[in-house]
């Protein structure tokens, strides 16, 4: 299994991200072909106006949709931690969607089994939110680089420096 | 043996039959009988009027009768988007547009805003939604995808466009529904009244909020959750990322940094704000309001709409003193409406201004119109012993030019139509008519109004542009500078713009046609820019999206379709050539201000019938602004056949 260390999550910055929710076309039309927010496995959040952040799965360590799913339908992929769903297993009850924290784990207009991110595994360019951001908002990282760039930049504002 | 079991479901996806890109379908909806039903929209149509303010009126013109009035139940309200509207495009998911006969002016009224819901409303399966009759009480349209319900909003009545989006998603129970809402100004069918949609996305112009308040219709919600496909992917990505790549150059450079507000700097340096309700066309306080002032001291965030690429919406917020925690968004028209055009240097109440305009569903440009013109009376000593001296006293103003503290209490006086607010609130014309008839100058008022065909001034001094004089004189929806965007003619120098001259005529057509595009096919007027090959490029878009090949020349004539549609719909309403006019000082008081270099500049009557003749005939209009029947003919609305009898009789 692939240490927590190691796994390279999707991240937005909120100081950057503008609410646009062109990561969520570049999720579902790579997914399925179509333009639809509701088929894509990055969601855009606008609280208000200057709220603005786009939320998917973060891979957690012992994931709360995988623990609560009574049909064993979800488990980590060793490989790189995302959330892997036996589709015939599934039969839509949503535990896992009330378990998970961030409303990554979501049901599906169709198939009515539940869907999330799985880091564009298919895609040799990689994630393709993160390649269509115009905002550079979005990044594949870890959680110890976040915490880098995070303390980075509270130094920074600390001396008053440009982030 | 391997059995499979498949569950069976079907996508439901937007535009299943025909064009790709159209949904195909226009939702008609009549309040008065709470029904609604479904028509085809079909492939010809489409084709022809692209979408957007174009669709919309074609749909209005089929759908009214002549002569209505605007505020009756008569009148069909039309939302229409766009064949690229929910697609990736940048700028192609934010935008819609409202089409209407405008109570302002009597004519034909459209207004495009952008945001999320047209993406939304595209999603939910329709082209565009006709709306006729009158609710019995106060409502709202809730379209849920092919659910269509009349729902009850007498606790929404009196709220802001923000409360009532808030209320609707708790009532329906779905944080993505979005709203297009009135205020309270639209309830009291202010004839300057305009549409919320997305908190700070506002379709301003030409009073298209009265419209709904007139037919009870406080707001329309949508959720839309079908599939919007393109037809041909690689080529309608490979034009994504390219316009993603010019979104980041200096084409739209100035929206992405500074924003819009940066205007004020470039007009005020060549003399052509209009300052003081068109007193002067400079404004020597400028700096205090400029857009480096609002950006380093009162922007907090830029953000985007649906599918921009280039975001430019700079959110403010004030600080500190009695309108602080004020959230809201600036552009450089409203910027100007409460600025230059009022003597007003105090940025904390431009945005309070523009705030409390969102807030009770006020176009700020109107508002700041009316502000400015009775901040004029009363410099001009007109306000003694009629009825809005005794109103203003009442109240302890004294409108004079830069006193900053009557603009708020003003702006809620007309949103609730209270004492002198009520003289207001239908817009300068309408307030000059009332004043006058009360004492006896009609004139002296009527001469402060800035208006054309009723819609007030905006913030290009007219007397020194001249080619965006006459776009402004034409525009069909009364006056306003972005319906062609000539000042950019002016401005660039690419024209001598003291000059009226034959050849401006063509210059403006042919700016409107693409303006005409963009609001019909929609994307946004901000990211004109990146279009480096104009029409090419759209008609490259369109067929990447749709599957059907238009040309550049099929695309040019749709666009000239759609401006002599909107001059048939006006011509119906009784316009006539003298209605193609300027605000009364651009045509009759010369710039004053001695350090301008501009000084004793006007647009004459001459300049402007020159200027006229040559615009008409570039449109293959007669001299009396009517569409021949050889460019009926050619622009296929030979169809229009009542307007038709009229041509001949007059070439006859
Ligand atoms: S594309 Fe980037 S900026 Fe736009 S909503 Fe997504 S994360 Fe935010
Ligand atoms: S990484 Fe791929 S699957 Fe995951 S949210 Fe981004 S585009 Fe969607
Ligand atoms: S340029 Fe500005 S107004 Fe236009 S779509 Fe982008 S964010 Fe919206």
């Amino acid at each position: 299994m692939v240490s927590v260390h190691n796994r390279k999550f999707i991240s937005a910055d909120p100081e950057k991200c503008v609410g646009c929710q062109i990561c969520e076309y570049a999720c579902s039309y790579s997914k399925e072909k179509v333009f639809n927010p509701i088929k894509s496995r990055i969601r855009a959040v606008r609280v208000n106006q200057v709220a603005n952040m786009a939320v998917t799965c973060r891979l957690c360590e012992e994931p709360a949709c995988v623990a609560a799913c009574p049909r064993n339908a979800l488990s980590q992929s060793k490989e790189n931690g995302s959330i892997l769903i036996d589709k015939d297993k599934c039969n839509g009850c949503g535990w896992c969607i009330e378990a998970c924290d961030y409303g990554a784990m979501m049901l599906h207009p169709e198939t009515k089994t539940v869907y999330t991110c799985d880091l564009c595994k298919d895609k040799t360019e990689g994630p393709q939110c993160v390649k269509w951001c115009p905002e550079e908002a979005l990044t594949i990282v870890t959680s110890d680089v976040l915490a880098q760039k995070a303390r980075l930049s509270a130094i920074k504002k600390l001396f008053n420096e440009k982030p | 043996m391997l059995i499979y079991f498949f569950t069976a479901y079907t996508p439901k996806f937007v535009g299943g039959t025909g064009l790709l890109g159209y949904a195909g379908k226009v939702l008609h909806v009549n309040l008065t009988t709470a029904s609604s039903h479904v028509k085809k929209l079909d492939e010809a149509t489409a084709k022809k009027y692209i979408g957007g303010i174009g669709l919309g009126m074609k749909l209005y013109w089929s759908n009214s009768k002549v002569g209505v009035d605007p505020l009756s139940s008569e009148n069909p309200f039309v939302l229409a988007v766009g064949p690229i509207s929910g697609t990736m495009f940048p700028t192609g998911g934010s935008g819609h547009a409202f089409v209407s006969k405008s109570p302002v002016t009597n004519l034909l009224g459209t207004s495009v805003s952008r945001g999320t819901f047209g993406a939304e409303f595209k999603r939910a399966g329709y082209d565009a939604v006709v709306i006729t009759g009158k609710a019995e009480k106060p409502s709202y349209l809730w379209i849920d995808d092919d659910s269509i319900q009349i729902l009850d909003a007498s606790a929404l009545w009196g709220k802001s466009p923000e409360e009532v989006e808030d209320a609707i998603r708790v009532e329906i129970g779905d944080f993505y529904v979005r709203v297009a809402s009135i205020g309270v100004a639209g309830e009291n069918l202010s004839k300057i009244a305009c549409i919320v949609n997305d908190r700070t996305r506002v379709a301003g112009r030409t009073g298209l909020g009265a419209v709904m308040g007139s037919k009870n219709l406080k707001a329309i919600a949508v959720r839309g959750t079908m599939d919007v496909s393109v037809s041909k992917p690689d080529e309608f990505f490979s034009l994504v990322k390219d316009f993603h790549e010019r979104m980041k150059g200096p084409a739209v450079q100035k929206y992405r940094t500074m924003g819009s507000t940066e205007n004020l700097v470039h007009l005020n340096d060549m003399f052509c704000v209009p300052t003081r309700n068109y007193n002067d066309s400079h404004f020597q306080l400028a700096e205090n309001i400029g857009s480096s002032v609002i950006n380093e001291r009162f922007v907090v965030k830029i953000i985007g709409c649906n599918s921009c690429a280039m975001r430019c919406e700079h959110e403010v917020l004030v600080r500190e003193g009695i309108y602080k925690d004020t959230l809201t968004r600036i552009e450089y028209d409203s910027l100007w409406a409460f600025g230059p055009n009022l003597g007003v240097d105090r940025l904390d109440v431009i945005i309070k201004a523009i705030e409390r305009c969102t807030y009770y569903g006020l176009d700020t440009q109107s508002v700041g119109g009316v502000i400015g013109f009775i901040m004029d009376c009363h410099g001009k000593g007109l306000l003694k012993n009629n009825s809005a001296a005794v109103l203003l006293e009442e109240l302890g103003f004294v409108p004079y030019f830069g006193n900053a503290d009557v603009i708020i209490p003003l702006i809620e006086h007309m949103a609730v139509r209270e004492g002198i607010g009520d003289i207001l609130a239908d817009g300068v014309k309408v307030a000059a008519e009332k004043l006058g008839s009360d004492g006896d100058d009609v004139d002296a008022f009527g001469s402060l109004a800035q208006h054309v065909k009723g819609l007030e001034a905006t913030g290009y001094d007219l007397r020194c542009l001249k080619t965006t004089a006459l776009s402004v004189a034409v525009s069909f929806r009364g006056a306003d500078h972005s319906r062609s965007g000539a000042f950019m003619l002016d401005l660039s120098g690419k024209v001598d713009r003291l000059k009226a001259e034959v050849g401006r005529g063509k210059l403006v057509e042919e700016l409107e046609d693409i303006y005409n595009l963009i609001d019909s096919f929609i994307i946004c007027k901000n990211a004109k820019g990146t279009l480096y090959k104009d029409v090419e490029d759209l008609a490259k878009l369109y067929s990447a999206v749709t599957g059907k090949e238009i040309t550049s020349e099929e695309l040019k004539l749709a666009g000239q379709r759609i401006e002599t549609l909107a001059r048939l719909i006006n011509i119906r309403e009784g316009l006539t050539r003298k209605d193609d006019t300027l605000p009364w000082k651009v045509l009759n008081q010369p710039i004053t201000d001695n350090n301008c270099p501009t000084k004793g500049q006007i647009v004459t009557q001459e300049e402007l019938n020159l200027m006229l003749d040559d615009y008409y005939t570039a449109r293959g209009w007669t001299l009396k602004g009517t569409p021949t029947k050889k460019t009926l003919q050619q622009l296929e609305l030979h169809e229009l056949k009542n307007i038709t009898i009229t041509t001949k009789k007059e070439e006859g």
